[in-house]
C-alpha cells in the first residue's frame, strides 16, 4: 500500500468492480486509481455505460447488490486520520456518508419528499447524523440556502412543488453540504436542466466551493462543463481511466486518442465553422470487452500491440497520464494538423 | 425570395389541462425554404416540439394556417392529403421509444412501403429496404435487416428511425432532438449523415434542438429560429445569430452556455438575468413574456405591448426579432440586477 499524499482527501487504488448478471460478469470498473486533493474539483468524463457512476457509487459504498469489488482500496483522510472506506462497519459507514462524503444523485431534485416541507427534510438529515438543536440546524440551513442564492426563509418553509427545477437543484446542493462534508460527488449536476438554470447552478457551485472549500468529484458527459469547472479531468472509457491530467492538459494537450476524439466531436459557439469528426464504432460490451486496449477497435492509431497488450496507467499523482501505446503518434499527427 | 416549401401563418396552439388552457404556441409566423437547413432552438416548454408536430400535420393548430407547397394543409383531402402525409416526415427524439420492439428492422421499413404502395410487392420492398439501410450506413445490410430494436445500439436505432422516415421519399423531415440521446462520440456522425441526405435526396431538414452549439454546426449555412415561451423571438442567418445575436433572450442564452475550452469558457462574460424564475405558460406576464427576466427591460413599454417579429430599423444584421426597444430603434441599456 502506497501512502496517501498529505494534501489528499481521497485515494483510490487499483479499484475493480464486477456486476454479476445472468448474461455474465460485467467488468464495469477496471484498475482505477486516482487521488483527490483538498479543494480540488475533478471531472470524470465519459459516455453512458463507461463506468463513471459505478466508480462514484463505490466511493460511498452504495453499489447495487450484484456488484462485487474484486480488488483495490479506497482511502479517506480527514485531519490526519486515515480511514479504509471499503473496511468501514455499518455504523462507521452511516457517519462517513454525508458527514464526510456526500453525493448528489442525477435528477435527485425530483426526489424530495413531496409531502414534507424543505425545513423538515433538512432537520431529518441533520438528526439522522446526531444533530438535535433545531435552531442550530436552521441557522446552518439558512446560511447555505443564501449561499446558493435562494430566498432562505421562503424556501425553508416551502414544499418541494412550490419550487422550480433549478431552485430544487440548488436546495439539494445546500442540503448536500449541510453536514460540512469534505468530498461532494455530483452525478450529472446540470443534465436535464435548462440552459439558463445550468448557468445558475454552475455559478452557485463555484461560489460554494470557494467558500466551503470542499472537494468535488463530478460525473458528466458534458465536456464544456468539465472545461468550466474542473481542476483535474479523468477520461473514463470501458471502465478504465484512460487519461488523467490538469484541465488545460486534457483540453489542449490530450494524449489519448479517445479523449482527443471526444474533443473533436463537440461543437462550439465560436464565430467560426467547426470542423468535427465522430469516433467510428460504438462503445464496447463490457461482458466481452475487446482484448488489449479496449479502445483499439475504434482507434485510428491501433497497431498489433494494442490488440494484444493493454496499456497501463501508472499512478503518479499530479502528472498528466494516458494509457496508450501511441501517445507520440497522436502528438505528431496533431502537430501536422495545426 | 425563394418559395417556402412550408409556411406557418399566425399559428396558435393551446392544450387543455384540467380546466385551464395552456397556450403552448402563440402567433408563430415563419417559412421554411426549400433545401435550407433550419434549426428551431429553445429551452424545454418553449413550444419547439409542438411546432414540429404542427409542421408535420400530426397536430392541428388551434388557429392559423400551415401551407405546404403553397396549399393550406387543412384543405387537403384524399390523395392530396396522403401525398402531404408522405412528403413530411418526423424523426423523434428517443430511439428507444419510437421503434416497435416486436418488429424487425425489415418489418418496420417494409410496412410503410407496402401501405403506401411505393414498391412492387415483397421483392420490391426487399430491394428498397436494402437501399435505405445502405443510405443510413447500416452496412452490411444482412447484419441489420432481421434485427429487433433491442439488438441495436442507440445510434443504430436512430439510423433505423431515419431510414423509416425516408421510406416515403419525403421532401421535408422534421428531426426533433434526434441526436440528444446518442453518445457524444457518435452524435456528429449521425448529424453529418442527416446533412448529407439533403444533397443526396433533396430533403429539407428542420432540426429541433435545445443545444445552440449543435444548431450552429447543423445550420451553419442556414437559419436559426429562437423560441421562448411559445413565441418565436428571433430568426435569422445562423452565422449572424451566433456572432451578433439581437434579441435579449438570444444574447443571454449565448452568454450562458459553457464552451469546451477551459480558457475561453472561464473568461466568458455572462449576462445576468433580472430573475431566474421561468414564468408558467398558464400565468404568462403581460407584454413581452421575457420582460420579468430581461436585463434590457424598458418599463412602461415591454410590460404593456406584445412585440411582433420584425426587422428592426437600422439594424446591422437582417435577423427578425420580437423586442419592443429594438422595434423602436433604441439601444439596449443594461439595468443593474
Amino acid at each position: 500500500m502506497s501512502a496517501i499524499s498529505p494534501e489528499a482527501v481521497l485515494r483510490v487504488e487499483d479499484l475493480s468492480i464486477v456486476y454479476r448478471t445472468e448474461r455474465g460478469d460485467v467488468r464495469a470498473t477496471n484498475d482505477v486509481s486516482f487521488e483527490l486533493r483538498r479543494g480540488e474539483a475533478m471531472a470524470l468524463i465519459g459516455e453512458s455505460g463507461s463506468g463513471k457512476t459505478t466508480i462514484s457509487l463505490a466511493l460511498i459504498r452504495k453499489l447495487p447488490k450484484n456488484a462485487v469489488i474484486t480488488s483495490g482500496q479506497i482511502l479517506y483522510q480527514r485531519e490526519n486520520s486515515l480511514q479504509d472506506v471499503l473496511g468501514l462497519s455499518r455504523g462507521q459507514l452511516r457517519s462517513f456518508r454525508w458527514n464526510d462524503c456526500a453525493m448528489v444523485f442525477q435528477g435527485a431534485q425530483n426526489a424530495f419528499n413531496p409531502v414534507l416541507k424543505i425545513r423538515k427534510q433538512f432537520e431529518d438529515t441533520a438528526r439522522a447524523h446526531g444533530w438535535t438543536d433545531k435552531e442550530a440546524i436552521k441557522k446552518r440551513a439558512l446560511s447555505l440556502l443564501e449561499l446558493v442564492r435562494l430566498d432562505p426563509e421562503r424556501v425553508y418553509e416551502s414544499f418541494p412543488h412550490e419550487l422550480s427545477g433549478g431552485m430544487k437543484q440548488r436546495t439539494l446542493l445546500a442540503l448536500g453540504v449541510l453536514l460540512n462534508p469534505q468530498v461532494v460527488i455530483l452525478d450529472e449536476p446540470t443534465t436535464a436542466l435548462d440552459i439558463l438554470t445550468q448557468r445558475a447552478i454552475i455559478d452557485v457551485l463555484n461560489d460554494m466551493q470557494r467558500q466551503l472549500q470542499f472537494s468535488i468529484i463530478f460525473i458528466s458527459h458534458d465536456l464544456s462543463l468539465a472545461a468550466e469547472m474542473a481542476d483535474t479531468v479523468a477520461t473514463v472509457y470501458a471502465g478504465e481511466i484512460v487519461e488523467i491530467g490538469g484541465v488545460d492538459e486534457i483540453f489542449y494537450r490530450s494524449l489519448h486518442p479517445y479523449t482527443y476524439g471526444l474533443l473533436t466531436s463537440v461543437p462550439t459557439l465560436e464565430h467560426a465553422q467547426d470542423v468535427l469528426q465522430s469516433i467510428p464504432g460504438s462503445p464496447p460490451n463490457l461482458i466481452a470487452p475487446p482484448s488489449g486496449c479496449k479502445f483499439h477497435p475504434r482507434c485510428s492509431f491501433a497497431s498489433e500491440q494494442c490488440q494484444v497488450k493493454s496499456p497501463y496507467l501508472q499512478m503518479d499523482v499530479g502528472s498528466h497520464l494516458a494509457a496508450c501505446w501511441h501517445k507520440d503518434r497522436l502528438l505528431a499527427s496533431r502537430k501536422e494538423g495545426t | 425570395m425563394p418559395e417556402p416549401i412550408i409556411e406557418l401563418q399566425g399559428v396558435y396552439r393551446s392544450f387543455k389541462s384540467g380546466r385551464t388552457i395552456v397556450p403552448v404556441l402563440q402567433d408563430i409566423n415563419f417559412g421554411i425554404n426549400k433545401l435550407e437547413f433550419l434549426c428551431l432552438v429553445g429551452e424545454s416548454g418553449c413550444g419547439k416540439t409542438t411546432t414540429g408536430k404542427i409542421i408535420c400535420g400530426l397536430l392541428p393548430p388551434s388557429s392559423g394556417t400551415i401551407r405546404f407547397e403553397g396549399q393550406d394543409i387543412a384543405d387537403l383531402r384524399g390523395a392530396e392529403r396522403r401525398r402531404h402525409r408522405r412528403s413530411v416526415q418526423i424523426i423523434h427524439q428517443d430511439p428507444y421509444a419510437s421503434l416497435n420492439p416486436t418488429q424487425t428492422v425489415n418489418e418496420m421499413l417494409s410496412y410503410p412501403l407496402l401501405a403506401h404502395r411505393l414498391v412492387n410487392g415483397r421483392r420490391g420492398a426487399e430491394n428498397r429496404v436494402n437501399e435505405l439501410l445502405d443510405l443510413v450506413d447500416l452496412t452490411p445490410v444482412e447484419d441489420y435487416v432481421d434485427k429487433y430494436p433491442h439488438q441495436l445500439s442507440g445510434g443504430q436505432r436512430q439510423r433505423v428511425s431515419i431510414a423509416r422516415a425516408l421510406t416515403t421519399e419525403p421532401s421535408v423531415i422534421v428531426a426533433d432532438e434526434s441526436v440528444s440521446m446518442v453518445d457524444v462520440s457518435i452524435r456528429i456522425g449521425l448529424l453529418q449523415m442527416m446533412m448529407d441526405l439533403r444533397d443526396r435526396l433533396g430533403v429539407t431538414i428542420v432540426f429541433i434542438t435545445h443545444d445552440l452549439a449543435l444548431a450552429k454546426y447543423f445550420a451553419w449555412d442556414g437559419r436559426i429560429g429562437v423560441m421562448y415561451l411559445g413565441r418565436l423571438v428571433e430568426i435569422g442567418a445562423t452565422q449572424q445569430i451566433i456572432a451578433a445575436p439581437q434579441h435579449p433572450y438570444t444574447k443571454v442564452l449565448l452568454s450562458a452556455i459553457p464552451e469546451p475550452d477551459p480558457q475561453k469558457t472561464r473568461s466568458k462574460q455572462h449576462i445576468q438575468l433580472r430573475s431566474e424564475d421561468i414564468p408558467r405558460l398558464t400565468e404568462l406576464p403581460p407584454g413581452c413574456s421575457f420582460h420579468p427576466r430581461c436585463p434590457w427591460y424598458a418599463p412602461g413599454a415591454c410590460d404593456v405591448a406584445v412585440p411582433q417579429l420584425s426587422l428592426p430599423p437600422g439594424a446591422a444584421v437582417d435577423s427578425e426579432v420580437a423586442c419592443i426597444p429594438l422595434e423602436r430603434g433604441d439601444e439596449l441599456v443594461l439595468h443593474d440586477a
